[in-house]
């Protein structure tokens, strides 16, 4: 079975990413690893890996309303019907408003002529691969236009193999698409930064977290000595001290690797070990249970 | 006089989209702010809102099965697209809330009206005074959808406001990422300002974003935030916005001063002495005469 692991922050740019590709990395040398970006709306993970063999993509597509003309009667129960105001009957025929369609199919169930037909329309793409460093990869994009990751992300959920270890980088924010990413999580990352900001957002996924029944680790990315007078540092250090397992220093030379799409913990030994042991606590936990 | 909306966007979160609109809010005469991330909102951790007013904000439906009522038949679990019913070890059915859409095919279908289809209340949206200038915000419950109608709803209320007060301008810091919330940010604004960071994350979803406000028609500027941590990666970005006319408005230094500004929440701005509240300066300067163009 495997170890299913979500690195999450609430706020963007915290190092989700960071953290997601370079524990991947470090757990593939003692583990069978995968990795899947469920950022779909920026997916980035794929920048720091060099990828061998051949793509595998598969296509996500939402059934969307046809309406046969020449079965409608224009009675507008669809349109009384749908929630998401996406079809709409008038006098001259009825309209679909695909963007706003969320693919329920309550038109088609509620059509007393059987005149409506669902659809595909594509929203966007799994691809699959794996890295140079045997990490097997997949990543949803969104296309863009598109508005709901969520149908991606479930989709790239679909395609877990059996490694012994899977990370999964998740969206910002707290809304529907992170939701959909920690369903079925055995536990959470949390990546948040030594800021104000991110100790607010960080609360935010937290509440989630725990409404969920979900384990987390909080990870302080971007760490400052001198900090330690700060307001958020207290609370931190109050509320959380059990919870954070790692601090990376705020550092221009992890920066600049990062920029260049590197894995920073190639440089870095010490935090190399420190992520590996985090995962092996993580894992003997979830044995034990 | 037309209220003109502006929207602070970035694509990748944490370029620096908040510290900039931000500071933006200290330097306009004549605006209102609205703070449009509402699933990770931090303007009001700089801004010390007074809130004057708040608002619920009911949208969407959420199912609710009534366990006496059930008969356990499944026909609810059957019709469920978001796999957001479970059966429970009774035998009855649950909704899962969380993954609940509000799409009513449950209810639809339920031989026993066991299903309850309620109206939700996915968050709270706020009218605050500011020392700057009014400003609206809103918290979206943790793990809520309809975050683009909240997006939608905290617009209109500040453009409302603008319009009534003869302010010159909205002041918008946009969600991350290109779908609702932020699409929601930008759809109708009259200008937007990209934040983005020399790295190829950066650089990969500002390209992704582009895509997205010329979709909108929207006119644009880039501000390459942090230039100085990677000057090649800035220059790349200085590159393609030139080869496709795209408008460089600034480019902010990596400022230490930064930090401490967000860490003692307040704008960075604040500090004269910074370099990167000089760059921002700058970059509201050349913001003004390019706002004349539109």
């Amino acid at each position: 079975m495997s170890v299913k692991i979500a690195v999450l922050s609430g706020k963007g740019g915290t190092g989700k990413t960071t953290i997601a590709v370079n524990l991947a990395y470090v757990l593939s040398k003692k583990y069978s690893v995968q990795l899947l970006d469920a950022d779909v709306e920026e997916p980035d993970s794929h920048l720091f890996f060099n990828f061998k063999g051949e793509i595998k993509e598969e296509k996500v597509s939402l059934m969307i309303p046809e309406v046969n003309p020449e079965k409608c009667t224009k009675c507008g129960l669809c349109g009384q019907e749908c929630q998401f105001g996406a079809i709409n009957v008038y006098q001259t025929g009825v309209l679909v408003f695909k963007n706003l369609c969320h693919g329920c199919g309550v038109c088609s169930l509620v059509c007393p002529e059987n005149a409506i037909k669902e659809v595909p329309k594509e929203l966007g793409v799994i691809r699959k691969m794996e890295t140079d460093n045997d990490i097997s990869y997949a990543e949803g994009i969104l296309n863009i236009g598109e508005i709901s990751g969520v149908k991606v992300i479930s989709k790239l959920k679909q395609n877990y193999d059996d490694a012994q270890v899977i990370v999964i980088d998740s969206p910002p924010g707290s809304s529907c698409p992170v939701v959909e990413t920690l369903r079925g999580m055995d536990h959470a990352i949390v990546v948040t930064e030594d800021s104000a900001f991110g100790l607010h957002d960080m609360e935010t996924v937290i509440r989630i977290l725990e409404e969920m029944g979900i384990t987390y680790s909080i990870i302080i990315n971007k760490y400052r000595e001198d900090s330690k007078q700060d307001k958020h540092t207290q609370v931190f250090n109050e509320k959380y001290a059990d919870f954070i397992v790692l601090k990376i220093p705020l550092d221009k030379d992890i920066a600049a690797l990062h920029s260049n799409g590197k894995l920073f913990v190639k440089d870095y030994p010490v935090l190399a070990d420190q992520m590996m042991n985090i995962v092996s606590t993580i894992i003997v936990q979830k044995e034990t249970l | 006089m037309k209220t003109k909306q502006i929207a602070i966007i970035s694509g990748k979160g944490g370029t620096g989209k908040t510290t900039l609109a931000g500071s933006l809010s200290v330097l306009f005469h004549s605006h209102i702010i609205a703070d449009c991330d509402v699933d990770a909102s931090n303007m009001h951790l700089i801004l010390k809102p007074q809130i004057r007013n708040t608002i619920q904000y009911k949208a969407g439906h959420k199912a609710e099965i009534s366990e006496s009522k059930c008969i356990g038949c499944g026909k609810c679990q059957e019709v469920c697209r978001y796999d957001a019913i479970h059966k429970k070890e009774n035998g009855k059915y649950a909704v899962d809330s969380f993954a609940c859409e509000g799409c009513k095919a449950c209810v639809l279908v339920c031989p026993t009206n066991a299903i309850e289809f309620v109206l939700n209340h996915p968050g709270d949206y706020y009218i605050s005074d500011t020392q700057y200038a009014p400003f609206v915000h809103a918290e979206l419950k943790p793990g809520e959808e309809m975050s683009g109608g909240l997006v939608a709803q905290v617009r209109k209320q500040a453009l409302k406001m603008g319009v009534d007060a003869k302010k010159e301008f909205v002041i918008i810091d946009g969600a991350p990422g290109i779908g609702c919330p932020a699409t929601s940010s930008l759809t109708g604004t009259d200008y937007a300002i990209l934040v983005t960071e020399p790295t190829v994350s950066g650089i990969h979803d500002m390209k992704r974003m582009i895509e997205v406000i010329e979709h909108f028609k929207i006119p644009y500027s880039v501000v390459i935030n942090r230039y100085d941590i990677n000057e090649d990666k800035s220059k790349q970005i200085d590159h393609f916005c030139t080869s496709e006319k795209i408008t460089l408005i600034g480019k902010i230094p990596f400022d230490e001063k930064v930090n401490i500004a967000n860490s003692n929440e307040y704008p960075v701005v604040e500090i004269s002495e910074s370099k990167a509240s000089k760059s921002i300066k700058e970059i509201y300067q050349r913001l003004l005469e390019e706002l004349t163009h539109i």
